[in-house]
């Protein structure tokens, strides 16, 4: 083994156990590619190139077949991102009903542009296609749970409850 | 529990929908969940089941408003491969939210329609491709699934038959295309979501190259109750060749939107003003949305269109997923359909020429236009590109990133030109 796989990062026991139930309940494992890009960010927080490496290594697959899918849905991420990660949704739906406007509210209140972090690494701001929840429009997503029909307000709370708690989900 | 009656009907999918706990077996069950499974499983075969689905009229509630019973039959059989069925709960039209809400509170009516669905079509593995986002809605089905493992409601010998079939949830990752079938079928393979040639359809070579059966959550989560009280009985619910019921998403500009679930041939009128309570400003909608983002806007002059699959077509749009967004007098359209362009061209595969190249087209002359640097010729590049899309490409995106732009062009050219003499005027006085 060279010193660069030595040095990949490695998923727990528990989660090679999990991936292996998984594969078997597809007739190939390329099939498990996305639910184990799933867990490994969510173990590792982002896909950086060595964690890629990992889910290549695991699945055994060519990196380019695992780059590729990365790079092709967007709720893969290479990068870090805050411990919030606001994801408010500006379709059709949303837009009609102010989320344009709170997306400004936010960038304005935590001094980023769209896309941005703040410096604390608190907040990423971003905005995504419809989430699929129109009927509470305007939809923001913080970390994968959806909360509907917010207003500036709701999100002013709920960044200086988040301030509070030190950056501690 | 479902009327045997079909006038008393008031509802199929969303029947049980409000119960409190109805996501956990015990309740699903007290509510007349899986009561009609055995005598399907023990007296009823795949041409049964088949003839009865034909017999309903049903036809897909994804978008396409093909016939489900017809689109199983082609299904080969003793091929020696086994036979996939995929739910397609990838639900990102915008506009479209109903089948968050078939999954998140009556998880077991959909598990149900697919073993059903899978009985018929002989299949051992099931899957349920639900978006990435719905993470809270993988949950709920996951737990529901466990449940049904441990009442022998799937996995070996269901309730001591010889049918077997697994069901598992795959979670995508967060792009629209795959809610294309043949798209998801390669996502659901571990791969980007490219749809790929039709022939050979997917009921032919799908997953894996084996025979596959798409369907999407509303169509599967109606074949319990098309099996229990007959096709005939469906048949005699809507109006011809739009039978049953459907879901509609209503957002935007209405008072109380959400998910209505109404006979077919309800008006857009009622709708909007019994069910949502009207519009926020105004009495009369400036433009409706009728089946999602990809179709083709609805003037005031249909508000009395009957929502069908055919009447919709007829008034030149499509009902797609019933997913109606509805802009009253307050709506800035330039704005809007210049968010939908980014849309298209943010979620097209790129496999495809006229499409990767005509959506960011047609999203770069919408900034401008709405900007207000835009200028009487981009109305005919948005035109002939538009044109030059649509029909020319592998799957319906193209078409679908044309639509609006169509609609914003025949109907409020005035709102655009409106938007330029703006800029135009601003720049003068600067």
């Amino acid at each position: 083994m060279s010193a660069v796989e030595q040095a990949l990062p490695q998923f727990s026991s528990k989660r090679l156990e999990e991936i292996k139930t998984l594969i078997a309940r597809y007739p190939h494992s390329r099939s498990a590619l996305l639910p184990v890009l799933h867990m490994a960010q969510e173990d590792f927080e982002y896909l950086s190139m060595d964690v890629q490496k990992l889910v290549a290594k695991t699945l055994g697959l060519h990196l380019m077949a695992v780059r590729e899918v990365v790079t092709f849905y967007t709720m893969f991420r290479e990068k870090p991102c805050g411990t919030y990660l606001l994801e408010v949704c500006t379709n059709a739906g949303c837009m009609l009903n102010g989320a344009d406007e709170l997306v400004r509210h936010l960038c304005d209140t935590l001094e980023i542009k769209v896309g941005g972090t703040t410096p604390d690494g608190l907040f990423t701001v971003t905005e995504v296609e419809c989430a699929g929840a129109c009927a509470g429009a305007p939809v923001v997503q913080i970390n994968n749970a959806y909360h509907e029909k917010v207003d500036a307000a709701h999100m002013d709370v709920f960044i200086t409850e988040a301030r509070g708690q030190g950056g501690k989900k | 529990m479902i009327p045997s009656d079909p006038q008393k009907v008031t509802g199929i999918c969303f029947d049980h929908v409000d119960v409190p706990n109805q996501n956990s077996l015990a309740v699903a069950r007290k509510n007349g969940a899986y009561a009609f499974l055995p005598t399907v499983l023990k007296e009823f075969d795949a041409d049964k089941i088949i003839d009865e689905v034909k017999t309903s009229g049903l036809r897909g509630r994804g978008g396409a408003g093909f016939p489900t019973g017809l689109k199983w039959s082609f299904v080969p059989r003793n091929t020696g491969k086994p036979t996939y069925l995929l739910c397609n709960a990838d639900e990102g039209e915008p506009g479209t939210f109903k089948d968050r809400d078939i999954m998140r509170f009556d998880p077991h009516l959909l598990i149900e329609g697919m073993i059903m669905a899978g009985f018929a079509l002989d299949v051992k593995d099931a899957y349920i491709y639900i978006r990435g986002e719905f993470l809270h809605e993988a949950n709920v089905m996951n737990e529901a699934i466990r449940e049904a493992y441990a009442a022998n409601l799937l996995g070996e010998n269901i309730l001591g038959t010889d049918y077997s079939m697994d069901l598992t949830v795959h979670r995508g990752a967060g792009a629209y295309i795959c809610g294309e079938e043949t798209a998801l079928i390669e996502s659901l393979e571990g791969r980007p979501g490219r749809p790929r040639f039709k022939p050979p359809f997917p009921a032919v070579e799908g997953f894996y190259g084996c025979p596959t059966v798409v369907n999407n959550v509303e169509t599967l989560a109606t074949v319990p109750a098309i099996l229990e009280h007959g096709g005939a009985w469906h048949a005699a619910i809507g109006v011809p060749n739009n039978t049953g019921f459907k879901i509609f998403s209503v957002s935007g500009h209405v008072n109380k939107p959400g998910n209505y679930e109404v006979p077919m041939g309800t008006t857009m009128r009622t709708l909007i003003e019994d069910y949502c309570g009207g519009l926020q400003h105004g009495t009369v909608p400036k433009a409706i949305i009728p089946g999602g983002s990809s179709s083709a806007w609805l003037m005031a002059e249909h508000y009395d269109v009957p929502l069908t699959f055919d009447d919709l077509i007829k008034a030149g749009s499509m009902l797609g997923s019933g997913a109606i967004i509805v802009m009253d007098e307050t709506a800035d359209l330039v704005a809007l359909t210049r968010r939908l362009a980014h849309f298209y061209a943010h979620e097209s595969c790129g496999q495809c020429t006229p499409c990767r190249e005509g959506t960011g087209w047609l999203e770069r002359v919408m900034n401008r236009v709405e900007t207000g640097h835009g200028c009487e010729a981009d109305l005919k590049v948005l035109k002939e590109a538009s044109e030059h899309m649509a029909g020319r490409t592998i799957c319906a995106l193209a078409d679908g990133a044309a639509a609006p732009i169509l609609s914003l062009l025949e109907h409020f050219p005035d709102e655009l030109r409106s938007r330029m003499a703006q800029s135009h005027q601003e720049e003068q006085s600067a």
